[in-house]
């Protein structure tokens, strides 16, 4: 470490005012900053000023997605192999799913970084930390086959219209990883959808439904069973499958206290009563699905983990956080079992609760004053 | 005699040139003033309706501004709207028999937003700002202005939809088969109305962009 520091001092002068490289002063910023925490102190009265800043933020939101994406490695070659029905054990399937989300993350990072850094460079502001973590979850959500020219163009389309047109990281309506998806999904929805997509490279002759592909379509006897959708041994995106991983993440982010247990819990457990409504109803076999396993299939953990807790672009009062988490989870149920084009709603759901999430913080605001003035009445009068 | 000569304005003064130009770029009624956005996000996924779209608004534009223009000292101030709105009407109605008639096809995609012609900003606007108060030339100048105006910003996000969504421009295919074979897919997004919206959004950021007075004060 002493020796980068010594790097970095030695090479600061030129990207100083006045230096040489000084039009690079915002891309040796982001470097230096990402490696060690800013000396940088307020000058003007008292603040206090954690050691935790925006950077330290997104680094351990990275380190609790590590696990949900070694994990997809792995079932990206197990689910490859299974469908020649072979096994050649854990390092083989691993290898071939790291070499297949390699390049995916390689494009991923390489086209948003390469956006963010010439907005920076143009509105001379410092690179933004905000692709750290969306570099990392736009890989997740996508099929392990995705071509990567499409999915640049995905990147490129979320990381310009979803974030810099509105001002750059943390002023964004909605969440940019899950932006680029619903651009693939609706632009190439050949390679984003339907059963030949989730798996790498399968055999002509398997099935490469995922659950809720299988469940949309009514074959509910080829459902895995609720373990294997537990562990998450079934097809799917990149780093979703596992909910066991995902919910081990989550815990992650709520011991550090980086992720908010409201939005999380909530979503669940929209899902879950949303389940509970249909299996009242019963109108369909998909309907009398059991409430949980909605909580299990597709992307649904995923979503309400990593997703749907996005500081920026969720609500943010705590009772607004309840609604749009609870309508979050609800919606994403209601969408996979109404629709019969969108197998898995919890995308749309988490896109159309962003752009709701400020109505709601309006309104829990607006009510909270009425609330106040009452009591203030009360007390005067 | 010769006084009254010198009065009388050449038909393309600089001021009379000035009502074709601006609306074409720092008064640009989809761009700056955000008028008639509805028809653009509906007409523009090919560009063959984009142009016959333009070319409509163009005929009733024009041909009401003059009209309404020549009618300008005789019309109720109080009923006005009323008299505006019969005349686009008129026009409106006649431009959508003279599509039906000669292209059939093409009237059928523009389906309803032929007869919505009426209700586009574009042409109140122009109308009520400039044909009550300008004499009949002046007001045809702006009317092809505005329409051109108008135009232009539909067949450029027609072009691009048509371009990257479908792979053609006029139904021609004009992207190689070579590409697709290589794996390239026409953009299914691109045909949706949501970018037609992002890409008038894309057009008045490029813009603003070269003409840093259009850009609002906070």
């Amino acid at each position: 470490m002493k020796a980068l520091r010594n790097l970095l001092d030695k090479q600061k002068p030129h990207f100083e005012e006045g230096g040489k490289l000084e039009k690079f002063h915002s891309m040796f910023d982001a470097m230096e900053t990402l490696f060690f925490v800013p000396n940088r102190v307020t000058t003007k009265g008292v603040h206090i000023r954690d050691a935790i800043d925006m950077k330290r933020t997104m680094i351990v939101v990275f380190i609790a997605l590590l696990p949900a994406l070694f994990f997809g490695m792995w079932n990206i070659g197990y689910q490859h192999f299974l469908s020649y029905g072979e096994h050649p054990g854990f390092w083989p399937m691993f290898w071939y799913g790291f070499l297949k989300m390699l390049p995916i993350i390689i494009v991923t990072y390489g086209v948003g970084l390469g956006l963010e850094i010439i907005f920076a460079q143009i509105r001379s502001h410092d690179v933004n930390e905000g692709f750290f973590v969306s570099g990392l979850l736009i890989p997740m959500i996508v099929p392990p086959d995705i071509p990567l020219w499409q999915l640049a163009i995905a990147v490129a389309f979320a990381v310009v219209f979803g974030k810099e047109v509105f001002g750059g990281t943390g002023m964004n309506i909605m969440n940019p990883a899950l932006l680029a998806r619903a651009f693939l999904f609706f632009a190439y929805p050949g390679n984003i959808s339907g059963d030949k997509v989730w798996i790498s490279d399968k055999a002509d002759a398997f099935s490469g439904a995922t659950p809720l592909g299988d469940a949309l379509t009514g074959h509910f006897d080829n459902l895995p069973s609720l373990y294997d959708m537990f562990m998450g041994f079934i097809p799917g995106s990149n780093g979703e499958t596992s909910t066991l991983i995902i919910l081990l993440g989550g815990l992650f982010l709520l011991v550090t206290g980086i992720g908010n247990w409201r939005v999380m819990f909530s979503v669940f457990i929209g899902g879950y009563v949303m389940g509970l409504l249909f299996n009242l109803w019963g109108y369909n076999e998909y309907m009398q699905l059991p409430a949980y396993y909605h909580l299990v299939m597709g992307g649904f953990a995923f979503g309400a983990v990593f997703m749907a807790t996005d500081p920026v672009t969720a609500a943010q009062t705590n009772k607004g956080m309840y609604i749009y988490g609870f309508l979050t989870g609800m919606i994403a149920i209601l969408i996979r079992v109404f629709n019969p084009a969108y197998p898995e709603g919890m995308m749309l759901a988490i896109l159309l609760m962003n752009v709701f999430a400020p109505l709601i913080d309006h309104y829990v605001i607006a009510g909270n004053i009425k609330r106040r003035q009452k009591r203030l009445k009360l007390a005067t009068s | 005699m010769s006084e009254e000569k010198k009065e009388r304005e050449p038909l393309f003064s600089p001021k009379n040139l000035k009502l074709i130009k601006d609306p074409l770029s720092i008064n640009n009624p989809i761009t700056v003033q955000v008028l008639g956005i509805c028809s653009a996000l509906a007409v523009t996924a090919k560009l063959k309706p984009a142009i016959v779209m333009a070319i409509s608004v163009m005929v009733v534009l024009a041909v009401s501004n003059v009209v309404i223009s020549l009618l300008r000292n005789g019309i109720p101030p109080r009923i006005r709207i009323i008299v505006q709105l019969v005349v686009i009407a008129t026009m409106v109605i006649l431009v959508d028999q003279v599509l039906k008639a000669f292209v059939y096809d093409v009237s059928k995609q523009l389906s309803v937003f032929v007869g919505l012609i009426i209700t586009n900003c574009i042409i109140m606007g122009r109308l009520e700002a400039f044909a009550m108060g300008n004499k009949p030339w002046p007001a045809f100048l702006d009317g092809i202005g505005n329409a051109l105006g108008y135009g232009i910003i539909l067949i450029i996000v027609a072009f691009f939809r048509e371009f990257l969504g479908s792979g053609t421009i006029f139904d021609v295919h004009v992207i190689p088969q070579g590409f697709y074979d290589f794996g390239y897919e026409n953009n299914g997004l691109m045909i949706l109305p949501p970018m037609a919206l992002i890409t008038v959004g894309v057009i008045i950021w490029v813009q603003r962009y070269r003409n840093r007075d259009l850009i609002e004060d906070h």
